[in-house]
């Protein structure tokens, strides 16, 4: 059956595939017919075709099994979370921007970038540029379709349209399907604070580029660095400070003011408020007056907080103690001034009476002794004849006489004559109470405390501090009083200059500066309020008692309780022995002393 | 249902020669594609806009004449497959070069021409057609008859992948090779050709790398899942892990609002997250099953033939399951194939009805046949 046969004899397919073809039951002739195909080709054939078919079905078997268990792996092993999660968090955490973040001393952003879109047009690309400005009109319903004409139709190569185009915008323009229009990647400056710490921030042009405060200060750092930039500054200091003074603000119909928190250990700046304020998010929407920084920028006489100076520097010196005192019956007379005090005594004070009774006859009789050149040295060594250098450029440079004459020695003494910013005041009356360091202010957050300045000694910042825990108890600033945090202060009322004696007297810049607690002074309130009114409550008052104190007193007791700083006992014999200074009788009755 | 085992009618016969086990399985499997469509369209329907139940009603639509094209089929004998199936290649060749001159780009490739209103990929009705074409000129050539069977074999697989590398379908192309190679394999390829052939294919998958840039970025993110996007594939895993053992429920999955194709190519990433491990195992053994089942009747066929022809048929429904489901939990490249019977597709679903009908047919018990 081999050889010629193989070529020549076709099987016949139909018999052997049709049983139809035959009729009945009758199969044997069919199976008859498998015989003929066992031949040696088709028997060969078919057992290759069948190894290799076993090998083919081992083949899938095997990738079936495959499947399976991966299915497996998959659905019983795997955890949802641990392959996809991180990776998308850490490519959100590497997000970069052209400009780094701000933040506050704890970590609270204050300042940061978003990336927004710009939509421009190169009108020399489009079709028809009056129908893209009418239908681009109806996105932006802000826009006034006349001009955006005239703008597509001007000749120029190149407009932007709108800035800070929303996303939802952004596809409703894309829906438009203008062509020649542009979206351009840029980024916008956010403060999620708005106006709260305006001063301190500043803001940005449209470019990115600082225009003001620490955004223009700090420029070059915060456009080289990816990571944040902390401030000294605490955004919940900076709410108490900025809510009390805005409502001493508004009592006292005041056009202004300032007010600091700094530390008095680090000369770090806690709180720095300066009113009236705008929102840096949309400066432009403020009258330009109210970028003006009255706390750092604007210098002022301040009047008789000056006196913790004059006083610290006459114990300082050693021309007189706490025991000893100066004749202020008569007012002094010095060629066309008069030497006042406001709450005449007509009698001899002692120097904390001077200090607590705010005798400006007493005070300019201890700088006198103290003398001209010794005095302007002593304020040059407080700082208060320089800039400040701060991280923001809106520091103010302090005014002084050119010829040091004694008769400014003695104004100065009582805070007239000299200008400086409230930052001045502040940082100096830190040096007089952490034992005599001048630590510069600073806006940054400081992680190595610098050595500071010798300015006075400790013994003097001891008595200083004394004077001013005496002062709010008996004196001007009981109105400052937290009960149990042993504060301590002076306030200040300083005449304006102008009117008709070169000094106004109804346009006041009334201060209090408290410090707290006296035991371990940790930071220094100062209050400024600019031409204050006063009210019916006030009996007409509108001195730094009066109208700053209450507001200091405020902020004292809302950060304390922020920095957990516990109220002691304050009439606990060791406190009251190591505060006491001993005082005439007439003082202690006297009770209604708010200057 | 009651027929008597001497009953010789026609569908006495059938009744008694078929392999009713694959024919159950395949029912269970075409079921259970509509079900799934069910599932997985919706959300791919409220996409893009249609009625949320409008791949349902198509499927639905379809799935009758399927499985009446699977039955018909099945009921015919060897020689009229081969006619069938001669008829079904002749025009599905056409209809390929028809979709180069008319047919509607859809993502990137033209798969579908339009016919009398509807839409039909040639490419899915060429594979069961070339499938038993080649199987019939390998066993002829293999039993001695006077054509030049390999030759036409050849250039029958030339001219059909050339087309479908000109749409491009590099998976329907992988699909015809394997078929082709598996028959050549069967048909007694001496082992140095084998070899080369397997070179062959290497060489052809990198060149496909090479000359078609999807295929290549396709390539490249399976390899380095950092290269680039990998969404599909990370949905589909999510998917997996969400459902778990028992799943989160039908229709409870959320996946599937996520991933494009949902319906088609990952609906058993679908299957995964709404019905759990064990359903997914069932379903991998069903397709197992029909395929090994399938190997089990050709291995005791004596018709050359038909064991050619069979098995032809089983590596491209088994290839075709087992790619998708690889790629589908990132076994494999992603590689777009639909799984058969459970991904939506009126084409897939009428040519695989017909060629399970063809496998059916050719798999029955025929006297002097059995070894």
């Amino acid at each position: 059956m081999i050889g010629p046969f193989r070529r020549t004899r076709r099987p016949k397919p139909p018999e052997l595939y049709s049983p139809r073809s035959k009729p009945g039951g009758d199969r044997r002739p069919v199976l008859n017919c498998a015989p003929t195909r066992t031949d040696g080709t088709f028997r060969r054939a078919i057992e290759t075709g069948r190894s290799r078919l076993l090998i083919t079905g081992a083949v899938m078997s095997f990738a079936f099994v495959a499947v399976g268990l991966r299915l497996v792996d998959l659905a019983a092993f795997a955890s949802p979370t641990a392959t996809s999660a991180p990776m998308h968090a850490e490519t959100a955490y590497r997000m970069h921007t052209d400009r780094a973040t701000i933040t506050d001393r704890n970590g609270v952003i204050v300042a940061t970038s978003l990336t927004t879109t710009s939509l421009a047009a190169r009108p020399d690309r489009m079709l028809d540029p009056v129908d893209a400005a009418r239908k681009l009109a109806q996105v932006f319903p802000e826009l006034d379709p006349a001009e955006l004409t005239a703008k597509l139709t001007s000749g120029s190569p190149f407009v932007y349209i709108h800035r800070k185009v929303t996303p939802k915008m952004e596809q409703a323009v894309m829906e438009l399907g203008i062509p020649g229009l542009e979206f351009e990647r840029d980024e916008t400056r956010v403060y999620p604070h708005g106006p709260l710490m305006a001063h301190v921030l500043g803001f940005t042009d449209v470019d990115g580029r600082g225009l003001a405060g620490i955004e223009q200060g700090m420029e070059s750092v915060l456009k080289g660095s990816d990571d944040p930039l902390r401030l000294s500054i605490d955004v919940r200091f900076q709410h108490a400070a900025h809510q009390e003074l805005k409502k001493a603000i508004d009592t006292y119909s005041a056009i202004g003011g300032a007010a600091l928190v700094t530390d008095v250990r680090t000369g770090e700046i806690l709180a720095m408020v300066s009113m009236p304020d705008f929102d840096p998010n949309h400066p432009a929407d403020s009258p330009a007056v109210n970028r003006f920084n009255r706390a750092t920028f604007g210098t002022y006489e301040l009047g008789s907080t000056f006196k913790i100076f004059n006083t610290a520097m006459a114990l300082d010196s050693g021309v007189t103690t706490l025991a000893d005192g100066y004749d202020a019956s008569e007012p002094i007379r010095i060629s066309r001034f008069t030497i006042n005090d406001y709450h005449a005594k007509n009698r001899f004070l002692t120097v904390p009476e001077i200090f607590i009774y705010s005798s400006n006859i007493g005070s300019a009789k201890m700088a006198l002794d103290v003398g001209p050149p010794a005095q302007k040295a002593f304020m040059e060594r407080l700082g208060m004849l320089q800039p400040i250098a701060l991280e923001i450029p809106e520091t103010g440079r302090p005014q002084y006489p050119d010829v040091w004459a004694p008769i400014y020695t003695m104004t100065i003494s009582y805070g007239h004559g000299l200008s400086v910013t409230p930052l001045h005041l502040a940082e100096g009356v830190g040096a007089m109470l952490n034992g005599g360091m001048l630590m510069p202010a600073t806006l940054l957050a400081r992680d190595n405390v610098p050595t500071g300045r010798r300015v006075v000694s400790e013994q003097v910042s001891y008595d200083m501090r004394r004077l001013m825990r005496l002062n709010a108890v008996y004196g001007s600033g009981k109105a400052a009083q937290v009960n149990g945090l042993m504060v301590g202060g002076k306030t200040g009322t300083a005449e304006k200059p102008g009117g008709s004696k070169g000094y106004n007297r109804r346009s006041l810049i009334s201060s209090f500066v408290a410090a707290f607690p006296m035991t371990d002074p940790r930071y220094v309130v100062y209050v400024v309020l600019d031409e204050p009114q006063g009210t019916k409550e006030t009996y007409g008052y509108a001195t730094g008692g009066w109208v700053a104190a209450p507001a200091a007193g405020a902020i004292v007791e809302r950060i304390a309780g922020i920095a957990g700083i516990a109220p002691i006992e304050e009439n606990a014999p060791e406190i009251q022995h190591a505060f006491a200074i001993d005082l005439p009788e007439e003082t202690k009755k006297l009770a209604s002393l708010r200057q | 249902m009651a027929i008597a085992r001497n009953d010789t009618s026609v569908l006495g016969r059938w009744w008694w020669t078929v392999d009713r086990w694959t024919l159950v399985a395949v029912t269970v499997l075409a079921v259970l594609g509509l079900l799934m469509t069910l599932s997985a369209s919706p959300s791919v329907a409220e996409r893009i806009g249609v009625d949320p139940l409008h791949f349902v009603r198509k499927q639905a639509v379809l799935l009758l004449p399927a499985l009446v094209a699977m039955l018909g089929v099945s009921l015919m004998d060897p020689r009229s497959v081969r006619r069938l199936a001669l008829m079904m290649l002749g025009g599905s060749i056409l209809l390929l070069i028809g979709t180069l001159f008319i047919g509607a780009e859809i993502k990137g490739a033209t798969r579908w021409v339009s016919i009398a209103g509807f839409t039909v990929q040639p490419s899915e009705f060429a594979k069961p057609a070339f499938a038993v074409v080649a199987g019939w000129l390998f066993a002829a050539r293999r039993l001695g008859e006077p054509i030049p069977g390999y030759a036409l074999a050849c250039a029958l697989y030339a001219l059909v992948v050339g087309l479908l590398l000109l749409q491009p379908d590099v998976g329907q192309a992988t699909v015809v090779t394997a078929i082709f190679g598996v028959q050549f394999f069967l048909a007694g390829l001496p082992m140095v050709l084998v070899i080369l052939m397997v070179m062959g294919s290497v060489s052809a998958l990198v060149g496909a790398y090479f000359v078609f840039p999807h295929v290549q970025s396709r390539i490249d993110r399976f390899l380095d899942p950092t290269a680039g996007d990998t969404y599909q594939i990370d949905k589909a895993r999510e998917a997996f892990m969400n459902g778990g053992l028992f799943g989160r429920g039908p229709g409870e999955g959320i996946v599937k609002m996520s991933i494009p194709d949902s319906h088609a190519d990952f609906v058993f990433a679908v299957a995964g997250e709404e019905f759990g491990l064990i359903a997914c195992l069932l379903i991998v053994a069903l397709f197992a099953f029909i395929v090994m089942r399938g190997f089990a009747r050709v291995l005791q066929d004596n018709d050359l033939f038909a064991v050619i022809a069979a098995t032809g048929l089983l590596v491209q429904f088994g290839l075709q399951s087992l790619i998708n489901m690889a790629s589908t939990l990132s076994l494999i490249p992603t590689k777009g194939m639909t799984l058969p019977f459970l991904s939506y597709g009126g084409s897939s679903l009428l040519a695989l009805g017909i060629g399970m009908g063809m496998l059916l047919a050719l798999t029955r018990r025929r006297l002097g046949v059995l070894s």
